[in-house]
């Protein structure tokens, strides 16, 4: 890591226009449709998922288990990505760098068109999601088809994920329906005459629709939930079998992995694999858990003849230096906190800008994007700080205090690492009048005489008293009343009549 | 038993008769209670809102104010996780950033002998029957930084029940947040105003005249859109309700 200091005023990689949180939640709230569909699907999960956790009783020595592995590992995550590279190679794969989003869509990319092929079908992937895998391979004339249910739902209407386990969550059965009837027969096999917006049928209409993929595709392209470091295993972790199917059938395997997905040894995974699925579709163990390591080499086995593994950083590394902010590296994707945050209820999926939502997105993104679009300087405010993510979060998480710290980065700058560059970063543009409010409110505050000053003021021309406020201030006066102004602040009363001893004026 | 009220900038403010109460119930109880006239306020807002070093001098302020008590009890959940939870952490961060032990060591003790108000009354008093009389149907919210950040649990609807006349009501989805958040609300009004009117709503369908907290911040955003709502409930303090007696009911 270079120890040069420069001011950064824009990252290299501008993430693409988006407007900030308040404004892109604004539109959500008042999408009533919107607003129920999330309501109650977020309702029922969270409460399956409340359930499935009380039933284990080392639940929480589980989660410190999970975050203590976390840590280790990627405190040591250089030794263990190297026995990676040496275990996956040693198993007949191939092992790939890639050090941003660009370099793994090339690598990528270069590897399907070795193959002569011009359509891949994939397993549900958030990394690919992240580097914009699709749409790489769609400017190199590479069709990708998703697989996973909800994904097939968004790729078909055109749409964006806003949720990490449940991409489709804010589309309805009727909306789903609609959907398969216009869009499927564009991609494929259509929908069947007479499709209702019964979940049998429409399971049934994606089976029918995906199954000529399957048998069709010859390169398959999957992320993975784990990496297991003593044998090169990747693990994929899922609920429908359309994963393994992308995993099993095609004979060139790709998969792109976040170099934080790494655990040491087949027992420490052992401790995930009881986590993840009771925290994220609160399952008591998970449907479809896929394991493989390197190729097949038997021409009459199952699997892929052939295996890539894409390693990729693409800003986890600036992350990892940063002391407070890298515990969000130990995230398993499970999406709980998703589901339990009242910010996310109300604002759904998209109004965060990423392919990361919710509270988990919100400390991610700025840091593997940095905090200089109004999105990413938007996303640490975009909580009330309840704290109710960090309670559910299986590998413990503190998401409340990775968001203030962010808010620290975004207000007042300072050190941070970019593109493995130590900078000084400048404090985001915006926070000019708020900086100086906040620094003339602690002048005040430590003056109690000031405080006195100004309470008796307010008290003594309460009569005068607006009922809506200007500037920021109308923000609360919009939708809320303001409080009365008593007539005497306490001090004021306290000293008066020395606590209530002197009822006497 | 000698403790130090630490009323919050807020209630000294705005909501006098919160620390009215506070300070009748305590004496009540056999508590001599001392308001520090020095004290301001703990820098919360300004250190969840990315001003650390803004906050900095006003923890320290605090530590001066409040460092000789044996006990600092504070009407505010949320002020009370701020220095209980968050000063070892402004702490430890100025330590890791090199500038040594002086501001771990000033927040110490403050942070160790602050208590919010039911949790000092059913943990260090031990009592639950404060003698109270509220003759009204009341719901509870308990506000997050109270119910994760302190972990307050059942104390306060203990100390609720055993209050004579009071019918107390389950709150349906209690434990979520009410959507003020400090700057939050003003940040992001719009998802701020939707989480409190929800608060609101589902305080209204349990038919209750009063919504009880152990936060007036919470209560001020939720009041605010009472009014607006027009519900016809009131938002009222827990110490107003346990300093109400059948000789001095509350207002």
């Amino acid at each position: 890591m270079s120890t040069t200091t420069t001011f950064v005023g824009m990252p290299a990689s501008a993430p693409p226009a988006h407007p900030a949180f308040p404004q892109a939640a604004r539109e959500a709230v008042r999408d009533a449709r919107l607003r129920g569909t999330l309501r109650h699907a977020t309702h029922t999960i969270r409460a399956k998922r409340a359930a499935a956790v009380a039933e284990v009783s080392d639940w929480a020595a589980l989660r410190e288990a999970g975050r203590q592995i976390k840590d280790h590992t990627l405190r040591h995550l250089d030794r263990y990505l190297v026995q990676v590279e040496q275990a996956v190679t040693a198993a007949g794969g191939t092992v790939h760098w890639a050090a941003d989003a660009a370099e793994a869509n090339r690598i990528v990319t270069d590897l399907v068109k070795a193959t002569g092929e011009s359509e891949v079908v994939k397993v549900k992937s958030m990394t690919t999601q992240e580097i914009g895998l699709n749409e790489a391979l769609e400017a190199a004339g590479i069709r990708a088809y998703e697989t996973d249910l909800a994904e097939l739902i968004v790729q078909l209407a055109h749409d964006r994920p806003s949720h990490i386990l449940v991409p489709a969550i804010h589309r309805n059965r009727g909306e789903i329906r609609d959907i398969f009837r216009s869009e499927m027969g564009e991609w494929g096999r259509p929908a069947p005459e007479g499709l209702t917006d019964e979940p049998a049928e429409l399971a049934e209409a994606a089976r029918l629709h995906l199954r000529e993929k399957f048998l069709r595709a010859r390169v398959g392209i999957s992320g993975a939930n784990f990496m297991v470091a003593e044998t090169g295993t990747l693990v994929v972790v899922e609920s429908e079998g359309n994963g393994r199917m992308c995993l099993t059938l095609p004979e060139t395997l790709i998969s792109v992995v976040g170099i934080e997905k790494v655990v040491p040894t087949w027992r420490d995974l052992e401790v995930f694999l009881q986590t993840l699925p009771r925290s994220s579709t609160a399952e008591r163990m998970n449907p479809y858990t896929s394991l493989w390591t390197g190729t097949t080499n038997s021409a009459t086995a199952d699997g892929p003849r052939e295996f890539h593994l894409v390693l990729l950083d693409n800003g986890r590394t600036d992350a990892l230096a940063d002391t407070v902010g890298r515990q969000a590296l130990r995230c398993i994707r499970c999406s709980a906190c998703l589901n339990v945050c009242p910010v996310y209820e109300r604002a759904g999926g998209h109004a965060y800008g990423s392919v990361y939502p919710g509270p988990i997105g919100a400390i991610l993104s700025p840091q593997l994007r940095g905090t200089a679009s109004g999105i990413d300087a938007s996303l640490p405010y975009a909580s009330s700080l309840c704290g109710a993510c960090y309670e559910v979060c299986p590998v413990a998480i503190d998401i409340p205090e990775v968001l203030v710290h962010l808010r620290e980065r975004v207000v007042q700058g300072g050190e941070a690492v970019r593109q493995g560059n130590r900078v000084v970063l400048r404090p985001a543009r915006g926070h000019a009048a708020e900086r100086a409010a906040m620094r003339a409110a602690r002048w005040a505050l430590t003056r109690p005489g000031v405080l006195r000053a100004g309470q008796r003021l307010a008290a003594r021309s309460r009569r005068f008293a607006p009922r809506t406020l200007p500037g920021p201030g109308r923000a609360w006066t919009d939708s809320r009343d303001l409080p009365p102004l008593p007539a005497e602040p306490f001090r004021d009363w306290w000293q008066r009549t020395r606590g209530g001893k002197d009822t006497a004026r | 038993m000698r403790v130090a009220l630490f009323l919050t900038c807020v209630n000294d403010t705005l909501y006098p008769d919160t620390g009215r109460a506070v300070v009748k119930l305590l004496t009540r109880l056999g508590v001599e209670v001392d308001f520090p006239t020095a004290q301001t306020c703990c820098g919360q807002a300004h250190y969840t809102t990315g001003y650390r070093h803004e906050a900095e001098p006003l923890a320290r302020h605090f530590g001066e104010v409040f460092g000789g008590y044996e006990a600092i009890v504070t009407p505010s959940g949320s002020c009370g996780a701020m220095v209980r939870e968050l000063y070892p952490r402004m702490g430890e961060r100025a330590r890791a950033e090199g500038r040594g032990e002086a501001l771990a060591a000033a927040l110490a003790p403050v942070a160790a002998r602050t208590y919010e108000l039911t949790e000092f009354l059913v943990d260090v008093l031990g009592v639950t029957d404060v003698g109270a009389c509220y003759p009204h149907t009341v719901t509870y919210h308990p506000t997050c930084h109270g119910l994760r950040g302190l972990g307050l649990g059942e104390r306060p609807r203990r100390l609720l029940r055993a209050v004579r006349g009071l019918e107390l009501v389950e709150l349906p989805g209690a434990e979520e947040c009410c959507g003020f958040g400090g700057t939050f609300a003003v940040k992001n009004a719009d998802v701020s105003a939707a989480m409190g009117t929800d608060k609101v709503r589902n305080a209204a369908s349990t038919g209750a005249e009063v919504l009880c907290a152990a936060d007036n911040s919470c209560l001020m955003h939720l009041g605010g859109l009472m009014t607006r709502l027009r519900t016809g409930m009131r938002p009222v303090h827990i110490a107003e309700i346990l300093a109400s007696t059948e000789e001095e009911p509350a207002a």
